[in-house]
C-alpha cells in the first residue's frame, strides 16, 4: 500500500511562479482525499453488487455528451459546470472494469464459448465506441481489457490476430498496397507449400481455411488502404507518417513529438533541476502539462528521473497483479487485472508518445498529468481495488 | 500461473524498451548540446549584405543600407531605470510595458525585436548606455535602398518574417527580414546569402566568458548573390512617366529571348516607401487602397477580354485550318448577323459597306464581320461545334494563353480559354458558333492578361515560336541556364501563315486605325483594340468607358521589341494606347523622340483620366453607354 502512496505525485508544466494550474491540481489532490476515504469505507461487496448500475450510469453519461457536452480542443467530451469541467470518459473506465468483473465472475462463465465472448465484447466496446466518436485516442484504452479477458480464458489467438492486424496496417502505410499484397500472398503461399510438402493431403482438408486466409488478408490490406486514405483525417495520417519516418516534418505535425524528444534529450543524465528546465519554461512543448508531462520529468530529472518513474510504475503494476492473483474470488482478481491493464495501457501509450516511439495519441499519464477528471478517474479505479484487496477474506 | 505470465512479461519488455530508448535520447544524445536553445550559450548573428539588383545595362536598382533594431531577451531583463531607457528610445512607459509583454508572450528565453529600426541619431546615445540595461542589445541588420524610384512592382520589398515561420522554420528567427513581393520574394534564397553565427559561453551571471568550443561551430556570413534583371531601366522609367494619371499596364518583351524589357503597372509607388520605420504606415495605405490598387500588378494580373488584338490569333487559326487564305473575302453590312432574330446582330465600325474585304484590310480596319465569319467556319468545320471549338482552343493555348506562362515572378493569372467541354457543361441546349460568336472578336468568355498578350505578340514577331518570358538575366554574373527559359516553345501555326497576318498588322500603322502615330523610319506592326467594359450597379448592367489596348512589335524584320499596352477606361485603342506604344518603341529603338512627334509625347504626358475614374465612383448610374 505504501507503494501506492509513493507513486502518487503531481506535476504540471512547472512555470516560474506558482500558476493557477499548479494550484488547481493541488486542490484536486486535496479533494480526492475525501473521495478515497469514502471509497475505502464502503463495503467491498457493495461494489460488486452495484457494478451493473454504475456501468449503466456511466454509459448514460457518455450518451448525454452528445446532447449536453461542451467542445474542448475539438472533442465534445466535457460537461461544464461553471468553472469546472468533468470528463465522463475518465470515470467510465473504472465502471467498465467493474462490470466486466461482475460478468466474468460467475463460476459457470466459460469464455471459450463464442456467445460469452460476444457478451464480453459488447460490454467493453459500447463505451469505447461512444467515446471513439469524439476522441478516438481515449477509446483506444479499452483494448486493455483484452488482457483481462485473456487471463480468464480468452485464447491468445485474438491477441495474435490483433498484433498481426496492427503490423499489416503499419506495413501497408509504409510499403504501399501493391508491395504488401504481393508479399503477403507470397508468404501465405510459402506456408501452404510447406504444409503440402509435409502432408500431401493438407490441401484437401484445409483448402477452405487457406482460401479464407488469402481473401481475408488481401481484403484487409485493401481496406486499410481505403481507411487510411479516405476515412482517417489528414492530421492523423500525418502522425503515422512522421512516426514511420515517411515525412521529415518537424514544423507542423512532427512538431509536438520533435519538441518533446528534444526536451527529454536535453535533460541528459541527471536533469537540470526542479523548475530549471529551460525548454519547459520556454513553452517549447505543446500540451506539456497534460499529455507531454513526462518530458518535463525528462528535462528536469534526466535519465535518472525517467528511469525511476518507470520503475515506480513497474512496481505499482506488479504489485497490483500480484495481489489480484491472490484473490480466491474471481471478481476481485478480474477487477484487479482491469486496473493493472488500464494503467499499463496509459503508461505505454503516453510515454511511448512522449519519447517518440508511438504516434501522438492524446492520453494522460496516470497521476502525473494535469486534469481533475483524469486524477479522480484513476483514483476511483485504483482505490476501489485497494478496498477490495484490503479485506479479501470477504471473498469466498 | 501460465496466463498471468503474459501481462508481467509485456510490462517488463516494454519498460526495458522504454528505458533503452530513454538512455539513447538522454545519455547519448543529451550530451550533445543544442546551442540554439541552451541558456548557457549565446548566439550572435551576423547578417550579410543582401544581393544587389541591376538592370540589363548595369544600372543599380536595389542597394543596401544598415539599420539597427533593439532586441530583448525577457528572461535576462533585470531592474532598470525605465525612465532613462524610455527617454533614450523616445517611447513612453506604457509602450515599454506593452513591448516587453509582447516579447514575453513570444518566448521568454529567446530574443525578439523590442524596437525596430532605431533612428540613427538615437543609436549612438543608446549604444553608450546599453550596458546598464541587461537583456537588451542592438542587432545590426541590412535593409534595402532604392537609388532609382522605379519598378516598385518588380523589385518588391522585404519585411519581417511572420511569427509562425519564425517559430518553426530552421533558418529564420523572429525579427529577420524576408522577401515578400516581386524579385525579393521570388529569388529570396539567392539574394539573402547566409547569416554568420558566433557562439559564446555564458556563466550563471550571464556574463560572456569566452567562445563556445573555441569557435569551431562558428560560421562566417556569406554575401547574397547579385541579380541582373532583363529590365531596361530607361524604358521602364519612361513608360511609368507616360502612364501617370492613367491606370493600366505595359509589358515589353524582347522576342528573340523572352526577356522582359519593361513591366509597368499604373498607378505605382516609390519603392523607398516600403523601407524603414515608415513602412508599416505606408503599407497600410498602399495595400488598403482598394480604388487605385497600387499593389496590384496589372501587367501580370489584370484579367479582361483582349478585344480586337485577339483577331490576329483567330486569323492565324483560320489560315492554319485552311478556312481562309490571303484572298478570301467577306462582306460587311455595318455588322454581322449571327442569328435569325433581329437583335442577334454584331455591329462593326470598319466603314466598308458592301464591298469584299480581304484579310489584310480586315486587320488594318478591324472588321468584326470578317472575323465573325472566320470564327464560325473554324468552329463548325466538321459540323461538330464541340470538337471544332476544342481544336480551336488547342491552337489558342499553344500561344501560352489560358494558363500560367511560367515566368519567374510570384504573381500571375491563368486567364481563361474555353474549350468544347466548357460550353457543353454550361449550355443545356445544343450550341454552335453563334452562341459564343463574341470570341471571334476577342470578347465573350476569353480572358487574358497583358503579359499573355505581349507573349502572343512576341510569338507572332518570331513567326511561330516564343521563349517563356523571364525577368532575370544573370545571377552572380552568370547568365541563367534554366532550359525552361532558354528553349523556345512552338505554336501550332506554320511559319508561312504569319506573313499575311503581319502584313495586315503593318497596315494598321500605315493606313489603318493607328496610322496617325506611325513613326518614320521604323516599321511598326500591331493591332489596336477597344474592350467593352461594363459593371452591374444595383442589378442593372452599366456600360463604362471602354478599355484601350494595343499590341505591337518593331521593327517588322528582326524585331527587337514586342509590347502590349492596356489603359483602363482609355476609350478607343487608337486614342491613348497607340500613341503610348509608338512613343515607347521610338524611345527604345532610337533613344529619343523625334522633334515632329514631341506633340504626341506632350499630349500623353498631360493626359489624365482621373476625371473618368472619379466619375465611376461618384455617380456610376449617370454614365452614358460606351461607344464602340
Amino acid at each position: 500500500m505504501n507503494i501506492y502512496a509513493a507513486s502518487f505525485t503531481e506535476e504540471n508544466n512547472a512555470i516560474f511562479d506558482f500558476s493557477t494550474k499548479y494550484g488547481k491540481q493541488i486542490l484536486w489532490i486535496i479533494l480526492s482525499i475525501p473521495i478515497i476515504i469514502f471509497i475505502l469505507f464502503i463495503n467491498g461487496k457493495f461494489y460488486e453488487r452495484f457494478s451493473s448500475i454504475f456501468y449503466l450510469v456511466s454509459l448514460l453519461s457518455l450518451l448525454g455528451l452528445f446532447v449536453f457536452g461542451k467542445e474542448i480542443n475539438g472533442a465534445k467530451s466535457w460537461y461544464r459546470f461553471g468553472p469546472v469541467g468533468l470528463q465522463p470518459s475518465e470515470f467510465a473506465k473504472a465502471f467498465t472494469a467493474l462490470a466486466i468483473a461482475k460478468l466474468l465472475s460467475d463460476r459457470k462463465y466459460d469464455l471459450g464459448l463464442i456467445k460469452n465472448q460476444i457478451k464480453a465484447f459488447i460490454i467493453i466496446f459500447t463505451p469505447a465506441l461512444l467515446i471513439a466518436v469524439h476522441d478516438p485516442g481515449s477509446a483506444l484504452v479499452y483494448l486493455a481489457f483484452f488482457f483481462v479477458l485473456n487471463r480468464e480464458g480468452l485464447t491468445l489467438a485474438y491477441f495474435v490476430l490483433g498484433v498481426t492486424a496492427i503490423v499489416l496496417f503499419l506495413l501497408t502505410i509504409l510499403l504501399g498496397v501493391k508491395t504488401l499484397v504481393i508479399s503477403v500472398i507470397s508468404l501465405i503461399s510459402i506456408y501452404v507449400v510447406y504444409h503440402i510438402y509435409k502432408d500431401s493431403r493438407f490441401l484437401r482438408f484445409s483448402w477452405i481455411k487457406v482460401l479464407a486466409l488469402y481473401i481475408i488478408s488481401t481484403s484487409f490490406i485493401f481496406s486499410v488502404d481505403y481507411a487510411y486514405n479516405d476515412i482517417i483525417q489528414p492530421h492523423q495520417r500525418d502522425r503515422f507518417e512522421v512516426l514511420l519516418g515517411l515525412t521529415d516534418d518537424t514544423r507542423n505535425i512532427g512538431y509536438n513529438s520533435n519538441q518533446s524528444i528534444q526536451t527529454i534529450s536535453s535533460g541528459g543524465g541527471f536533469g537540470k533541476g526542479f523548475l530549471k528546465g529551460d525548454r519547459t519554461q520556454g513553452k517549447f512543448v505543446p500540451e506539456q502539462h497534460t499529455d507531454y508531462i513526462f518530458s518535463t520529468v525528462g528535462e528536469e530529472w534526466g535519465f535518472l528521473g525517467t528511469t525511476i518513474v518507470i520503475i515506480l510504475f513497474i512496481l505499482l503494476l506488479f504489485r497490483i497483479i500480484n495481489r489480484a492473483e491472490q484473490h480466491n474470488n474471481k471478481f476481485g482478481r478480474i477487477y484487479g487485472y482491469g486496473v493493472a491493464s488500464v494503467l499499463f495501457f496509459h503508461f505505454v501509450i503516453n510515454i511511448g508518445m512522449v519519447i517518440g516511439l508511438l504516434p501522438t495519441v492524446g492520453i494522460p499519464l496516470p497521476f502525473f498529468s494535469y486534469g481533475g477528471s483524469s486524477l479522480w478517474g484513476f483514483t476511483l479505479l485504483l482505490f476501489i481495488f485497494v478496498r477490495l484487496d484490503a479485506h479479501k477474506s470477504y471473498d469466498w | 500461473m501460465k496466463r498471468s505470465f503474459l501481462l508481467y512479461f509485456l510490462i517488463l519488455c516494454i519498460s526495458l524498451v522504454f528505458i533503452a530508448r530513454l538512455f539513447h535520447l538522454q545519455v547519448i544524445k543529451g550530451t550533445q548540446e543544442d546551442p540554439l536553445y541552451n541558456a548557457a550559450i549565446k548566439v550572435e548573428f551576423d547578417y550579410p549584405e543582401r544581393g544587389y539588383v541591376y538592370d540589363r545595362n548595369g544600372k543599380l536598382l536595389v542597394a543596401n543600407q544598415l539599420s539597427y533594431d533593439v532586441m530583448v531577451v525577457p528572461n535576462e531583463v533585470q531592474e532598470l531605470d525605465t525612465l532613462e531607457f524610455c527617454n533614450l528610445l523616445k517611447i513612453d512607459k506604457e509602450d515599454f510595458t506593452k513591448r516587453l509583454q509582447r516579447a514575453m508572450n513570444y518566448a521568454s528565453y529567446l530574443p525578439s525585436v523590442f524596437l525596430k529600426q532605431l533612428a540613427k541619431e538615437d543609436f549612438a546615445f543608446l549604444q553608450e548606455k546599453l550596458h546598464k540595461f541587461h537583456g537588451f542589445y542592438i542587432q545590426k541588420r541590412v535593409i534595402r535602398d532604392y537609388p532609382i524610384r522605379s519598378a516598385a512592382n518588380i523589385v518588391g520589398y522585404i519585411s519581417e518574417v511572420d511569427e509562425k515561420t519564425a517559430r518553426t522554420d530552421e533558418y529564420y528567427q523572429q525579427g529577420e527580414l524576408i522577401g515578400k513581393y516581386g524579385i525579393e520574394k521570388q529569388y529570396e534564397a539567392v539574394l539573402r546569402g547566409k547569416k554568420g553565427k558566433k557562439y559564446y559561453r555564458r556563466n550563471r551571471l550571464n556574463k560572456i566568458t569566452g567562445p563556445y568550443e573555441n569557435g569551431t561551430k562558428d560560421s562566417l556570413a556569406v554575401h547574397g548573390k547579385d541579380i541582373t534583371l532583363t529590365i531596361d531601366s530607361n524604358l521602364q522609367q519612361y513608360g511609368e512617366l507616360l502612364m501617370k494619371g492613367k491606370r493600366g499596364g505595359i509589358v515589353a518583351i524582347e522576342p528573340s529571348s523572352g526577356e522582359i524589357l519593361a513591366l509597368i503597372t499604373a498607378p505605382t509607388y516609390d519603392p523607398n516607401k516600403m523601407v524603414g520605420r515608415a513602412r508599416a504606415n505606408n503599407s497600410v495605405l498602399l495595400f488598403n487602397d482598394t480604388i487605385h490598387r497600387p499593389m496590384f500588378d496589372r501587367g501580370l494580373k489584370a484579367s479582361y477580354s483582349p478585344g480586337s488584338p485577339f483577331k490576329l490569333v483567330n486569323a492565324l487559326i483560320g489560315l492554319q485550318e485552311g478556312i481562309i487564305d490571303e484572298s478570301t473575302s467577306f462582306y460587311c453590312y455595318n455588322g454581322y448577323q449571327y442569328g435569325s432574330r433581329k437583335q442577334e446582330f454584331m455591329g462593326c465600325h470598319c466603314d466598308i459597306y458592301g464591298r469584299p474585304i480581304r484579310l489584310h484590310t480586315a486587320i488594318s480596319k478591324s472588321c468584326n464581320s470578317y472575323f465573325a465569319n472566320t470564327y464560325k467556319r473554324i468552329v463548325e468545320k466538321n459540323n461538330n461545334p464541340e470538337e471544332g471549338l476544342t481544336k480551336w482552343s488547342e491552337h489558342v493555348k499553344s500561344f501560352g494563353l489560358g494558363n500560367y506562362l511560367g515566368y519567374d515572378l510570384p504573381e500571375g493569372d491563368k486567364g481563361l480559354i474555353p474549350d468544347g467541354a466548357y460550353y457543353s457543361r454550361r449550355n443545356k441546349f445544343r450550341w454552335n458558333a453563334s452562341t459564343n460568336i463574341s470570341n471571334a472578336i476577342g470578347q465573350g468568355e476569353i480572358i487574358t492578361t497583358p503579359i499573355q498578350l505581349a507573349n502572343v505578340t512576341a510569338a507572332i514577331a518570331n513567326r511561330g515560336y516564343f521563349y517563356t518570358p523571364h525577368i532575370v538575366k544573370k545571377i552572380d554574373g552568370k547568365p541563367i541556364q534554366d532550359s525552361a527559359y532558354t528553349l523556345p516553345k512552338q505554336t501550332s501555326i506554320d511559319r508561312k501563315y504569319f506573313d499575311p497576318v503581319i502584313e495586315g498588322m503593318r497596315e494598321v500603322f500605315t493606313s489603318g486605325t493607328a496610322s496617325w502615330v506611325n513613326i518614320k523610319g521604323i516599321d511598326i506592326s500591331g493591332k489596336t483594340g477597344t474592350v467593352e467594359n461594363s459593371i452591374r450597379v444595383n442589378g442593372k448592367k452599366v456600360q463604362l468607358e471602354d478599355h484601350s489596348i494595343l499590341v505591337a512589335f518593331a521593327p517588322k524584320e528582326n524585331p527587337k521589341i514586342a509590347l502590349a499596352v492596356f489603359i483602363e477606361n482609355g476609350g478607343y485603342g487608337s486614342t491613348i494606347a497607340a500613341p503610348i506604344t509608338s512613343l515607347m518603341i521610338e524611345k527604345y529603338l532610337k533613344g529619343e523622340i523625334a522633334k515632329n512627334r514631341q506633340w504626341i509625347e506632350d499630349m500623353m504626358l498631360k493626359k489624365d483620366l482621373y476625371h473618368i475614374y472619379n466619375r465611376e465612383i461618384l455617380n456610376p448610374d449617370t454614365f452614358e453607354a460606351g461607344t464602340k
